[in-house]
């Protein structure tokens, strides 16, 4: 199994009609996700990246039966976007939407989970479960199925990360870009707790940065708990405390969001913290099965 | 977005929350004819986004017209941590029987803003939080419903406030609105006073505007130049590239905040010392590259750049290709090395080939040979 996504999700995309929802559909359906269809306002009954367009999310779910929905649409327009979603009974929300303001995320986080929804996101690279399906925006070509799972906050990142355990012929079981805005809708412990309840996860990935607390609370969780071992990183070491470093929500304010902090939260966890992310394969390419050959 | 106190102060004037009497001015003649107008004694406090502008002489108390004309021929024109001080915000003197704390911010733990009031006003809430955490109260607001008046009061309260309760409530109630209206990340009053004569007054007022909600505030739009932090930021800005400027002398150029970040993080490891963040994002094009490198070469410390690639969106040719145009287009004078990996990261090395831009196989390597090109960390 996988954790989120996987071969049976049934996948419609908002925002289809733009120049990312397009290729980026493509891309999605060429990985082998099932994607039913697409939503823009006023463009239904046309199709899109080979799938029909529907004017409303409910149109969408009542005739396609999606339960994942992947959000494109700009930052201006999603905070409504995941509302809708949530409201018509999507129970995965996917959203990849940047510059979204702040208290609008906020609502709409508040909202969906009233709902009963999922939100990963937003600003962030979507999730992938190798050799099952990819909802977002990381590079096909990346993936080996295998059995770690990856946590981040940075997109490029990720895709860093993975392209290193895959060149040591280390697979992943699910990839999760959570975002780098500062209130994303699920967060580092959330996936840690769902990766220890999948079977086809054997180690955990988690690559942090400066900002926030999310890392900490993911190392409290940790640290009570004897189940699958994790490997950490923090990027952002050396930023100076008060810049936002490109992420909004990658910012020292205080005493909050330090990078020494957090690498010692997760150590007296039992995270093994690497300073490269090739000495963090490396070590993975220890601690995994070896993936029967092709 | 910081704004300026007088911006901030504008704002919460116009959410109906008192606010000392006095304006801004740019010019000394017009402050003597403020300070006139609203009477002496006035404080004349330069207008500048650095903490600590008391202590670098940005703030003097004038007891005549003519003082606060002096002070202003002093203060406008002054070089604060780098930053020129071009208005001064004039404001009628105040007497200050107490100080109190009151801000809103994210609590990014809980996924909401927070009211934070504290009893141990006129001092930086970050020292309180570090030093007595249990100084400050903080009641989470629910989104749904925003701040409701029975919490403002319970934590008045708790916070223990005296004086005109009534008053000081209304200011937290005001302050909580204009942070909701103009979508601040944070707002907060530091010094909430009360006066001698049992005023309650906003004294000094911080806010910081959400940068994704600025399409919704055409009247914060004009702030945007004024409150750049740095000349560079600012023409980075307009050109949408992340940029931070730090204090080494290699530039540093990527795609992706996190993997920037770490390429700093890398270069600091091997010894060598940034001189800025710059993110050229997803998917970008040769002319972008072409940009960033004359932005990071714009920074006069800069002695070399590392640049590092990981293509996912983005991809190495077209990197390649805006590294050699901006060679051709530009006089660069500096040592650049490059890493490139993932998406079409084959075909930009290649172009790479015979031109003075060798792809390194890492961010480490490529800082060691920019370094040992301008002769430093011969030890790393």
């Amino acid at each position: 199994m996988s954790i989120l996504v996987n071969k049976a999700s049934r996948v419609i995309v908002q925002g289809i009609t733009g120049r990312e929802g397009t290729f980026h559909t493509e891309q999605m359906r060429a990985f082998g996700t099932t994607v039913v269809g697409g939503v823009t306002p006023g463009k239904g009954g046309t199709t899109a990246a080979g799938v029909p367009v529907f004017n409303s999310v409910q149109e969408a779910v009542d005739r396609t039966g999606a339960d994942v929905s992947c959000i494109f649409v700009p930052g201006r327009f999603a905070a409504d976007a995941i509302m809708e979603a949530a409201d018509a009974g999507v129970k995965l929300i996917v959203a990849i939407s940047e510059w979204i303001p702040v208290r609008d995320t906020i609502r709409a986080l508040r909202y969906a989970r009233e709902k009963g929804a999922v939100v990963i996101g937003p600003n962030c690279p979507g999730l992938t479960s190798a050799g099952e399906a990819k909802v977002g925006i990381m590079p096909n070509y990346l993936f080996q199925e295998g059995g770690v799972g990856v946590v981040s906050r940075s997109g490029t990142l990720t895709y860093e990360m993975v392209d290193e355990l895959s060149k040591r012929n280390v697979g992943q079981s699910t990839v999760v870009g959570v975002g780098g805005d500062p209130v994303p809708g699920t967060t580092f412990l959330d996936i840690v707790k769902l990766f220890d309840q999948d079977d086809r996860t054997e180690l955990i990935v988690l690559i942090g940065e400066i900002g926030g607390t999310d890392e900490e609370a993911a190392a409290a969780y940790i640290g009570g708990r004897t189940g699958k071992p994790v490997l950490g990183f923090i990027s952002g070491r050396s930023a100076p405390p008060g810049k936002r470093m490109g992420h909004a929500g990658a910012i020292i304010t205080g005493g909050e969001g330090g990078p020494d902090h957090k690498v010692q939260a997760l150590r007296d966890a039992g995270v093994e913290v690497f300073d490269t992310l090739g000495e963090l394969a490396e070590k993975a390419a220890t601690r995994v099965r070896t993936p029967a050959p092709v | 977005m910081k704004l300026q106190e007088y911006m901030a102060k504008g704002l919460l004037r116009a959410a109906g929350v008192a606010v000392p009497v006095g304006r801004v001015a740019d010019a000394p003649e017009e402050v003597r004819q403020i300070a006139r107008e609203i009477g002496c004694p006035v404080a004349v406090k330069a207008q500048v986004l650095v903490g600590g502008r008391g202590k670098a002489g940005g703030i003097a108390v004038a007891k005549t017209p003519d003082e606060a004309f002096e002070a202003a021929e002093r203060i406008i024109g002054m070089d604060i941590k780098g930053l020129t001080v071009g208005k001064v915000l004039v404001e009628k003197g105040i007497e200050i029987e107490s100080e109190y704390y009151a801000g809103l911010a994210i609590d990014r733990g809980r996924g909401c803003f927070v009211l934070m009031l504290s009893s141990m006003g006129g001092i930086d809430i970050e020292d309180v939080a570090r030093d007595h955490p249990s100084a400050i109260i903080k009641v989470p607001i629910d989104p749904a419903y925003g701040l409701l008046p029975f919490q403002v009061s319970a934590a008045m309260f708790a916070a223990d406030f005296q004086g005109p309760l009534r008053d000081l409530g209304r200011i937290i109630t005001g302050l909580a609105a204009m942070a909701a209206d103009n979508d601040a990340m944070l707002a907060e009053v530091n010094p909430l006073v009360v006066t001698k004569d049992g005023a309650a007054m906003a004294a000094d007022c911080k806010v910081d505007i959400d940068d994704s909600s600025l399409y919704r505030h055409p009247n914060l739009a004009p702030f945007k130049e004024e409150t750049a932090e740095d000349p560079l930021e600012l023409l980075a800005s307009r050109q949408d590239l992340p940029y931070v400027r730090l204090d080494g002398d290699i530039g540093i150029i990527g795609n992706g905040a996190g993997l920037v970040m770490m390429t700093l993080d890398i270069v600091r490891q091997v010894g060598g010392v940034p001189a800025n963040f710059l993110d050229i994002g997803g998917g970008a094009k040769a002319e972008v590259v072409r940009k960033a490198i004359e932005i990071v070469l714009m920074d006069q410390k800069v002695k070399a750049i590392v640049m590092n690639i990981f293509g996912g969106i983005t991809r190495g040719d077209e990197v390649a290709k805006g590294l050699l145009e901006a060679a051709s287009t530009m006089n660069i004078q500096v040592p650049i090395a490059i890493r490139i990996a993932g998406t079409r990261a084959e075909e930009g090395r290649r172009l790479l080939e015979g031109s003075p831009f060798t792809p390194a196989a890492d961010v480490a390597t490529a800082t060691r040979s920019v370094m040992s090109a301008i002769g430093q960390g011969a030890a790393a």
